[in-house]
């Protein structure tokens, strides 16, 4: 068959229907496809030629696809009255098809030129019966309509959600399928009309998990301030697990670092890397984890746009800190995840602080803590000379009495001063040294404690009594004693 | 007893020793023995700090058909 068979505009034997003929700016639409098939009359093996390359020509509307049809069928009718013309007087021996005979016929007619043709139109009347191939129409404003089926193979790479109403370009073989006497488009690659389909598809799923809460901010999980072992989810090659490996030991160098090493782009990737989250999922020694991976095209990250990916950080125990490409790169895993970080070594920031950091500021609490007991102690010692300096006063107020217990008062001074005294030492002691805090520490030089049977210290020889249980302690231990005795 | 407390709890709880011993408002023996607790908040800090063993593992899949750790080293 040539291509002029099929060259509908040239044949001129094309009637539009009434509707169409009354929508004139179609017919204007035509014309000018007309003048453009002059130029070019071998329109389908342009496209055939051209299939192969990278240039995508111009989608045909239905409405032409549905014409060439139309044209097809005259053409053939046309060459059977010729073949027969000169028996026309006579009776004519009339050429009775089987329905396969016609049917096979048709098929070699509109199946060659059709191959690879490219076909825009709105998705109507979709079902996704087995769940892998699709099966629907396109359909047009004209109302004219095909059948289309996406098969597996090809339905398994279009990363969006076909539906009814979707403007969607296509390309595909039309196929006359004889046992149900329709044909139909065979669709290889599709994409949606003025959006790319990654694009499409990351609307889809941004607005289906958005519905779902997953994004919500109470599903944020805390990461923990001083993980002990960090989970890695990334490739084990490239810039990503350097960065995040040197980043964290950088900052805290004795950090255990556990790396699932997954695939991070192309067929396949996506469900490691959900499976990558899930096997961390299953150990108990993982504290926080950092998915990602460094930078790309958009198609390079598209696994963290996927869904299996997203849910399987939704799911996630243990928090995730997810680190994909560059700054200006938002995948769907960061708006799941607990924390998004800019970059891989952003990510790596987030999990670990600086260890130096952190001992510098327990030195520092140690520094506060000492110094809060010496305030104290100080304070005490304030208050006790001020108790001091008052006694004169009332030796002044009440002379004779005091007089008369001059000696004991004295006495009794030296002695508090010198408790006081001893106190203060073993206290600044304690408080000077922190590897010798307690007051444990002072039974080292031979003094003990005596406890209560509740566990007080027994200050007083009078609040004892005979038969009272008590308890020494020791540097090395303590004996159990009871009172014989109680004098003053 | 202060081995299940995290990190930042122990530092939280250090904080409000020091703070009650800064406001001076306890006995001298109270103060002893926060100071006490105290101090061994901050040895619990420094232990978990040096906790960590420093390994750096990946998960591969043996021939068995299990997972084990072994060590990984950065690929230039």
């Amino acid at each position: 068959m040539t291509p002029k068979q099929i060259d509908i505009f040239g044949a001129g034997d094309f009637s539009p229907t009434k509707k169409e003929k009354k929508k004139a700016k179609n017919k204007k639409g035509g014309a000018k496809k007309r003048r453009g098939a002059k130029k070019a009359p071998m329109l389908i093996d342009s496209y055939d030629a051209s299939a192969g390359g990278t240039a995508k020509p111009p989608a045909k509307t239905l409405f032409e696809v549905t014409a060439r049809y139309s044209a097809v069928a005259v053409e053939s009718s046309r060459g059977l009255t010729a073949s027969s013309a000169p028996q026309l007087e006579k009776t004519p021996p009339k050429k009775i098809y089987t329905v396969s005979e016609i049917t096979r016929k048709i098929k070699s007619l509109v199946e060659e030129p059709c191959r690879e043709i490219w076909i825009s139109g709105e998705v109507t009347d979709f079902k996704n019966q087995s769940g892998k191939h699709f099966y629907f129409s396109l359909k047009d404003e004209q109302k004219n309509k095909i059948r289309a089926i996406i098969f597996n193979a090809a339905s398994r790479k279009i990363p969006f959600e076909l539906k009814d109403g979707l403007e969607l370009v296509c390309r595909g073989d039309i196929d006359v399928y004889g046992p149900g006497g329709y044909y139909s488009i065979l669709i290889d690659f599709c994409e949606p009309k003025g959006i790319g389909a990654l694009q499409l598809a990351f609307e889809q799923l941004k607005k289906k998990l958005l519905a779902e809460g997953l994004f919500s901010s109470e599903r944020k999980k805390r990461i923990p301030f001083l993980p002990k072992k960090i989970g890695v989810v990334t490739s084990s090659t490239g810039a990503a697990v350097r960065d995040i490996i040197n980043v964290l030991t950088r900052r805290f160098p004795n950090v255990e670092i556990l790396l699932k090493p997954v695939k991070v782009q192309g067929e396949g990737s996506a469900a490691e890397i959900a499976e990558g989250i899930s096997t961390l999922n299953e150990r108990d020694d993982i504290d926080v984890m950092i998915v990602g991976r460094g930078g790309g095209s958009i198609e390079d990250l598209w696994a963290f746009n996927e869904e299996v990916v997203a849910r399987a950080i939704a799911a996630s125990r243990i928090p995730v800190i997810s680190a994909v490409g560059h700054e200006i790169d938002t995948t769907i895993s960061d708006m799941v995840a607990d924390v998004r970080a800019a970059t891989p070594s952003a990510a790596a920031e987030i999990a670990i602080p600086v260890k130096a950091e952190l001992i510098a500021m327990l030195e520092e609490k140690k520094r506060q803590l000492s110094f809060a007991l010496r305030q104290s102690l100080e304070r005490r010692t304030q208050e006790l000379a001020k108790l001091a300096q008052r006694i004169p006063d009332l030796r002044r107020r009440f002379p004779d009495m005091l007089r008369a217990t001059d000696s004991l008062r004295r006495s009794m001074l030296i002695a508090v001063e010198r408790l006081m005294e001893r106190r203060l030492q073993s206290v600044a002691k304690l408080a000077s040294n922190l590897d010798h805090l307690s007051p444990l520490a002072v039974l080292g030089k031979g003094y003990s404690v005596v406890e209560s049977s509740d566990g007080r210290i027994v200050r007083s020889a009078g609040s004892l009594k005979c038969g009272d249980s008590l308890k020494i302690r020791f540097v090395d231990g303590f004996a159990n004693t009871r009172v014989e005795k109680v004098g003053r | 007893m202060s081995a299940k407390k995290s990190f930042e709890e122990s530092m939280a709880d250090l904080e409000k020793i020091v703070r009650k011993l800064e406001a001076g408002d306890i006995s001298l023996d109270d103060s002893l023995s926060e100071f006490e607790k105290g101090v061994s908040l901050l040895r619990d800090c420094e232990k978990k700090l040096d906790e960590a063993k420093g390994k750096v593992e990946q998960l591969i899949n043996d021939a068995s058909g299990g997972i084990r750790s072994v060590s990984f080293e950065i690929k230039e």
